[in-house]
C-alpha cells in the first residue's frame, strides 16, 4: 500500500498562563492511500491537536511544534511557508469538524461557502463553479440542490448541514480528509447515514480518511486501522481487528471494557479509575500507570517503547517485554467475573407506581396557527426503585417530558402523579417545597449547570438550606455527600472550574442528593463525558439506586448506555412513546419499526459484527401512510407495549405465528 | 413583517405617550414659570397666564397640549416672541444633525478599525493599547476633552476655530470631541464581538479551505461581528445627537442642544416639551429602523420574521 502521509516524532506544545502544555508527545504514524485511520482517545489526549497539526491549523500564537516532521508526498509540510500551506489546505487535505451547527458561517449561503475553496484552488469560474457546487451537493445526498444552494445554513437540519460540510471538504477533490468527531453532535440514525456517506465517497474517490473519535462503536464501523492516544502519545496502533480482539495496552483494554455492549448482559460496567494526567507535567514512565491497577513497577519509572506485535500492530506497554509477568487483560477478567455475578432480576411494586403519567400532553404555541406538540399523549409508570430509560432522537420530546414532570412546564392535558399525588396538588409554599424535595434533576452539561462563582460546598449547601438542615450540620452533610459520589472532602473548598467534567457531574449528583430525593430525573447525564468517565458515573447512579432505593428517569440518546442502566425503556418518537418494554426484551424483540431502526443504527464496538450488520431504515412516509389516527398502545408480549394500528397488529400476529420474528 | 412593524409602531406610541406625560408633569412640578421677571406686575402675569392657558388645571393643560400635538402643533415659545416651537426646532436641528452624524460616522469607522485590530492582535501591546484608549474615551467626559481641544488645538496651536458655526472647519473640533465617546464604545464592542467570531468553528473551517487570512477576516469575520454592533449604532447615534448639547454649549454652536439648555434655564415650557418629544421620537424611530435593518443583515431573522 502506498503511503500518502507520514508523521514522524511529532511533539506539539501550547503556551498557557500556567505553563507549557505538552499536548502531543512524540507521535508517529503513517497513513496509506484509500484507508481510514481512526485516532481514538479521550478529551485532552491530543487527538484533535495532532490532526490539526497536519494542516497547521492550531492557533499560531500559542502553539509550538517542538519536534518532528510531517511528510505529505515525501515533502515535510512543517517547512512550508504559510502561502504553500494555503495551497494544500482544502485542495489536498481538507477537514470536517465536529459540530455542523457552528462549522458553517450563518450569514453566507451554503453555495458560496462551498464555492470559496473551488474559486481558490481551481480554474473554474462563474457558472462552472455553480455547476460544481450543485454536483457536490447531489453527491452528498442533498435533494433539489439546484435550488437549495442559495439557502442559508439555518435552513438545513443538523444532518443536512454535516452533509454540506462534507461537500465543502470534497470540493477540490482532496486526497486526505481529516474528520474530527464528525458525528458526535448528531443523532444515531443521522450518524449512521453520515458514516455510510463517508464510506461511499471514500470508495468512489479513493480517499484517505483520518477519523478522530472517542466512540469505539464508530471506530469498529469505519476504521481500517486504529491508533489509540493517551496523554499525548499513541499507546497502541494496529489493524481494527487487532485492536478490538487482541489489544495489548491496558488503556485500550480498559476503554473496550468500559463500553456497554448491548449484546452482553452484565451487572456493572468496568470503569477506568481516576482521570487523565495533567499535561503541564506529564508523568514519568507509562502515563497510564497511575490509573492502572495492575501497573508494574517499571511503568512508573521508565517510558515503555513501542513493542512490535505483528507487522501492523504495535503497543507501548511494558507488558510486552519478555520479562513481564503474564497478566490477564481487564476485559477478559471481566468476562469471567460476569459469569459469577449475574444477579436476579429486581422486583418492583407494580401496583403502586412512584411516578405515573397518564395521557400527558405538552403543547407549545409557536405562532398564531402553529402548535408544537412536544409531548402528544404519553402514558407510563415508573416503579419505586426502578431506572426507567427514555430514548429517542433530538426533538422527540424526551427532555420536555423530564421538564414537565419536575414542573418546569405546565402540561396542556393529562395527569402526572408522584407517589399517588398530582404534581399540581401542591398549593402552599411548604407543599411545593416538599414536592421539590422528592424530585431532583441532573443536567446534561456539567460545565454550565454549576454556578462558576460558587464553591462546591455552597453549591451542595443550597439544597441543604432549603431542606432546613441547621447550618452546624452542613459540613458533615456535605462531606458525606461528597463521599457518596466518590470525591474527597478537599473538593468542598474548590470552584467548579478546578474540576474535570466527570468530577463536576459528580457534584451535580451530590447536589441533587442533598435534599434526599426519591426520584431523580437525569437528562442526558453522561453524554458530555468521556467514555471511561461515563462508566464511572453510570456505576455511581446504579450504586445509588441499589443502596438508597432511588428511582430514576434516565433520559438519553445513547441506546447502549440506556440499555445497560435501565430496568425498562420507553422509546419516544415525535412526542409519543412508540414502544415500552424491559430493556433486555426491547433489545431482543423490538417490534416497532422506529425502535428497530434505532437499534440497528447504534454502532457496536465489534468490527466483525459491524461488517455483517444491515441497517434497518425507518421509512417515515410509509409509516405515516398507515392509519396512524387509530393507533393504540397494545401489550403484545408480557410487559411489552407497542404503538400499533389494527393492520400492523394483525401483521405482527401473522408473522409471529409463523415463527418469524419481525 | 408588516404586522410586526405595525405592532412595533403601536408600542412606540405608548412609549411616547408615557414620555410626554412624565416630562409634562415633571416640568409642571418645577418651581417658577416662564414669566418670572420681578418687574412684571401681578396683573400682567395673570393676563399672560390666561393668554397661554397656564391658569387652567394641569390635566386640562395636558389635554390641550395633546390635542395640539396630534395636529402637529408644538405650541409657541414663551420667550422667543411667540415663535412656533416647530420652527425653532427646524432652524436649530441642522447644526446638531451635522455635528451628530459627523461624529457617529467618524467615530464608528475609527472604532471599528480599532476594535478589529485589537481583536486580531489579541493579547499583544496593540490590543492593550486599544483597550486603554477605549477605557479613557469612555471615562473622560466629552466636555473635558472639548476644553482640552479648545486650549491646545484652538488657542495654543491656533489651527482651528474654537467657537461658532461658520462652515466645515468650525465643526472639526466639536466633532472630534463628540466622536471620542463613539470611538470608545464601538471599539470596545467590536473587539469583543470580533474575538467571539474569530473563535467560531466556521473561521477554522474557512482556514481549512486554504483561504487567506485577510479574506477570512473580511468575508467571514467582520460581517458576523457587525450584526450585534449595528444594534448599538442606532441608540448611539441618537445619544450622540442629544448628548451634543454640552458640546454645543461649549463651542457656542447654534444647535438644538444649546437651545434645549437655554429653554430649561428660562422655563420655556413649550420649547422644553417640544424638544423632548422631538428627541424621543427620534430615539424610538431609530430603534425601530435598526430592528428592521437587523433582519436584512441576519438571514436567520429575515426568514423567521418573514413568515
Amino acid at each position: 500500500m502506498k503511503t500518502i502521509l507520514e508523521v514522524k516524532n511529532l511533539s506539539v506544545s501550547f503556551n498557557t498562563y500556567s505553563g507549557e502544555v505538552q499536548a502531543v508527545r512524540n507521535v508517529s504514524f503513517d497513513l496509506y492511500e484509500g484507508e481510514t485511520l481512526a485516532i481514538v482517545g479521550e478529551s485532552g489526549s491530543g487527538k484533535s491537536v495532532t490532526s490539526k497539526s497536519l494542516l497547521r491549523l492550531n492557533p499560531r500564537e500559542t502553539t509550538m511544534i517542538k519536534n518532528g516532521q510531517i511528510f505529505y508526498h515525501h515533502k515535510n509540510i512543517l517547512d512550508y511557508s504559510e502561502q504553500q500551506m494555503r495551497g494544500l489546505r482544502g485542495a489536498e487535505i481538507s477537514m470536517i469538524f465536529q459540530d455542523p451547527m457552528t462549522a458553517l458561517n450563518p450569514t453566507m449561503t451554503i453555495g458560496s461557502q462551498i464555492a470559496e475553496s473551488i474559486k481558490k484552488h481551481t480554474s473554474l469560474r462563474g457558472m462552472q463553479i455553480i455547476e460544481r457546487v450543485i454536483e457536490l451537493l447531489q453527491l452528498v445526498g442533498i435533494k433539489e440542490a439546484d435550488k437549495r444552494y442559495k439557502q442559508y445554513p439555518h435552513q438545513f437540519s443538523g444532518g443536512m448541514r454535516q452533509r454540506i460540510v462534507i461537500a465543502m471538504a470534497l470540493a477540490c477533490e482532496p486526497r486526505i480528509i481529516i474528520a474530527d468527531e464528525p458525528t458526535t453532535a448528531l443523532d444515531v440514525s443521522i450518524q449512521a447515514q453520515i458514516l455510510e456517506l463517508l464510506k461511499n465517497i471514500q470508495k468512489k474517490m479513493n480517499l484517505s480518511i483520518i477519523f478522530i473519535t472517542h466512540d469505539l462503536g464508530v471506530v469498529a464501523k469505519m476504521a481500517d486501522r486504529v491508533a489509540v492516544m493517551y496523554a499525548g502519545k499513541i499507546v497502541e496502533i494496529g489493524l481494527v481487528d487487532e485492536i478490538f480482539y487482541h489489544c495489548q495496552h491496558p488503556y485500550t483494554q480498559g476503554l473496550l471494557a468500559a463500553m456497554p455492549n448491548p449484546d452482553i448482559d452484565s451487572e456493572s460496567l468496568y470503569a477506568i479509575p481516576g482521570t487523565p494526567p495533567n499535561l503541564l507535567q506529564p508523568p514519568v514512565g507509562d502515563a497510564f500507570a497511575a490509573r492502572n491497577k495492575q501497573a508494574l513497577k517499571i511503568d512508573f519509572l521508565e517510558e515503555p517503547p513501542m513493542f512490535k506485535i505483528s507487522d501492523t500492530h504495535y503497543a507501548a506497554t511494558w507488558l510486552l517485554h519478555k520479562q513481564a509477568p503474564p497478566l490477564l487483560p481487564v476485559h477478559q477478567q471481566l468476562a469471567q467475573e460476569k459469569q459469577k455475578e449475574r444477579e436476579e432480576k429486581p422486583l418492583f411494586d407494580t401496583n403502586n407506581p412512584f411516578l405515573s403519567l397518564k395521557e400527558v400532553k405538552q403543547y407549545f404555541k409557536l405562532g398564531k396557527n402553529t402548535i408544537n406538540k412536544a409531548i402528544d399523549g404519553i402514558t407510563f409508570d415508573i416503579y419505586k426503585g426502578e431506572i426507567f430509560g427514555l430514548v429517542g432522537e433530538s426533538g422527540c420530546g424526551k427532555s420536555t417530558t423530564g421538564r414537565s414532570i419536575i414542573g418546569l412546564n405546565t402540561i396542556t392535558d393529562g395527569t402526572i402523579q408522584i407517589d399517588g399525588q398530582s404534581i399540581y396538588d401542591a398549593q402552599t409554599k411548604q407543599e411545593k417545597l416538599a414536592f421539590h424535595r422528592k424530585v431532583q434533576m441532573i443536567f446534561q452539561d456539567p460545565y454550565s449547570s454549576l454556578n462558576p462563582r460558587m464553591k462546591i460546598a455552597d453549591i451542595i449547601g443550597e439544597g441543604l438550606a432549603i431542606h432546613g438542615v441547621p447550618k452546624s450540620e452542613w459540613k458533615t452533610n456535605i462531606y458525606e455527600l461528597l463521599d457518596i459520589v466518590g470525591l474527597t472532602k478537599e473538593y468542598a473548598n474548590r470552584y467548579p472550574h478546578e474540576l474535570s467534567g466527570g468530577q463536576r457531574q459528580r457534584i451535580g449528583i451530590a447536589r441533587a442528593l442533598a435534599v434526599e430525593p426519591e426520584l431523580i430525573i437525569a437528562d442526558e447525564p453522561i453524554s458530555a463525558l468521556d467514555v471511561s468517565i461515563q462508566a464511572q458515573i453510570v456505576n455511581l447512579l446504579k450504586k445509588l439506586q441499589k443502596e438508597r432505593g432511588l428511582t430514576y428517569l434516565f433520559i438519553a440518546h445513547d441506546l447502549s448506555m440506556v440499555k445497560y442502566i435501565s430496568n425498562r425503556i420507553g422509546v419516544m418518537h415525535r412526542g409519543k412513546i412508540v414502544e415500552l418494554a424491559e430493556s433486555q426484551e426491547l433489545y431482543d424483540h423490538p417490534i416497532h419499526p422506529y425502535t428497530k431502526s434505532l437499534l440497528s443504527a447504534i454502532p457496536l464496538p465489534d468490527p466483525k459484527l459491524e461488517r455483517e450488520r444491515q441497517r434497518i431504515i425507518f421509512d417515515e412516509v410509509k409509516y405515516n401512510a398507515n392509519d396512524r389516527a387509530n393507533e393504540k398502545f397494545i401489550e403484545v408480549r408480557p410487559g411489552h407495549f407497542v404503538m400499533l394500528t389494527e393492520d400492523e397488529l394483525m401483521q405482527y400476529h401473522q408473522t409471529s405465528a409463523k415463527g418469524i420474528l419481525l | 413583517m408588516i404586522r410586526y412593524i405595525f405592532t412595533r409602531i403601536g408600542y412606540m406610541m405608548i412609549t411616547l405617550f408615557i414620555i410626554i406625560l412624565l416630562s409634562f408633569l415633571l416640568m409642571k412640578a418645577l418651581p417658577g414659570s416662564p414669566f418670572n421677571d420681578e418687574r412684571l406686575p401681578e396683573t400682567q402675569k395673570e393676563l399672560l397666564y390666561k393668554k397661554y392657558g397656564l391658569d387652567k388645571p394641569v390635566p386640562v393643560q395636558f389635554g390641550i397640549y395633546l390635542s395640539n400635538l396630534v395636529q402637529g402643533d408644538l405650541g409657541v415659545s414663551f420667550v422667543f416672541d411667540n415663535r412656533p416651537v416647530t420652527k425653532i426646532i427646524q432652524e436649530r436641528i441642522g447644526a446638531s444633525a451635522i455635528l451628530g452624524f459627523q461624529a457617529v460616522f467618524v467615530g464608528t469607522i475609527i472604532g471599528l478599525l480599532l476594535g478589529i485590530v485589537a481583536a486580531l492582535k489579541h493579547n499583544t501591546i496593540i490590543d492593550y493599547g486599544a483597550t486603554v484608549l477605549a477605557v479613557l474615551g469612555i471615562s473622560i467626559p466629552s466636555f473635558v476633552f472639548a476644553g482640552f481641544l479648545q486650549y491646545w488645538v484652538g488657542v495654543k496651536l491656533g489651527w482651528l476655530p474654537i467657537a461658532f458655526w461658520n462652515g466645515f472647519e468650525y465643526s472639526i473640533l466639536p466633532t472630534i470631541a463628540l466622536a471620542v465617546g463613539v470611538v470608545a464604545t464601538i471599539a470596545r464592542f467590536t473587539r469583543i464581538e470580533m474575538l467571539e467570531v474569530l473563535n467560531q468553528e466556521y473561521i477554522l473551517t474557512a482556514q481549512s479551505k486554504g483561504l487567506s487570512n485577510s479574506y477570512i477576516i473580511t468575508k467571514h469575520g467582520i460581517r458576523n461581528a457587525l450584526i450585534p454592533i449595528i444594534t448599538i449604532i442606532g441608540p448611539l447615534t441618537v445619544n450622540t445627537i442629544t448628548g451634543s448639547l454640552v458640546i454645543e454649549k461649549i463651542f457656542s454652536i447654534p444647535g438644538l442642544g444649546e437651545q434645549f439648555v437655554n429653554s430649561i434655564i428660562t422655563n420655556d415650557y413649550q420649547l422644553i416639551m417640544g424638544t423632548t418629544i422631538f428627541y424621543a421620537v427620534l430615539f424610538v424611530s431609530v430603534i425601530l429602523i435598526i430592528d428592521i435593518l437587523y433582519g436584512f443583515i441576519d438571514p436567520r431573522i429575515r426568514v423567521a420574521g418573514g413568515e
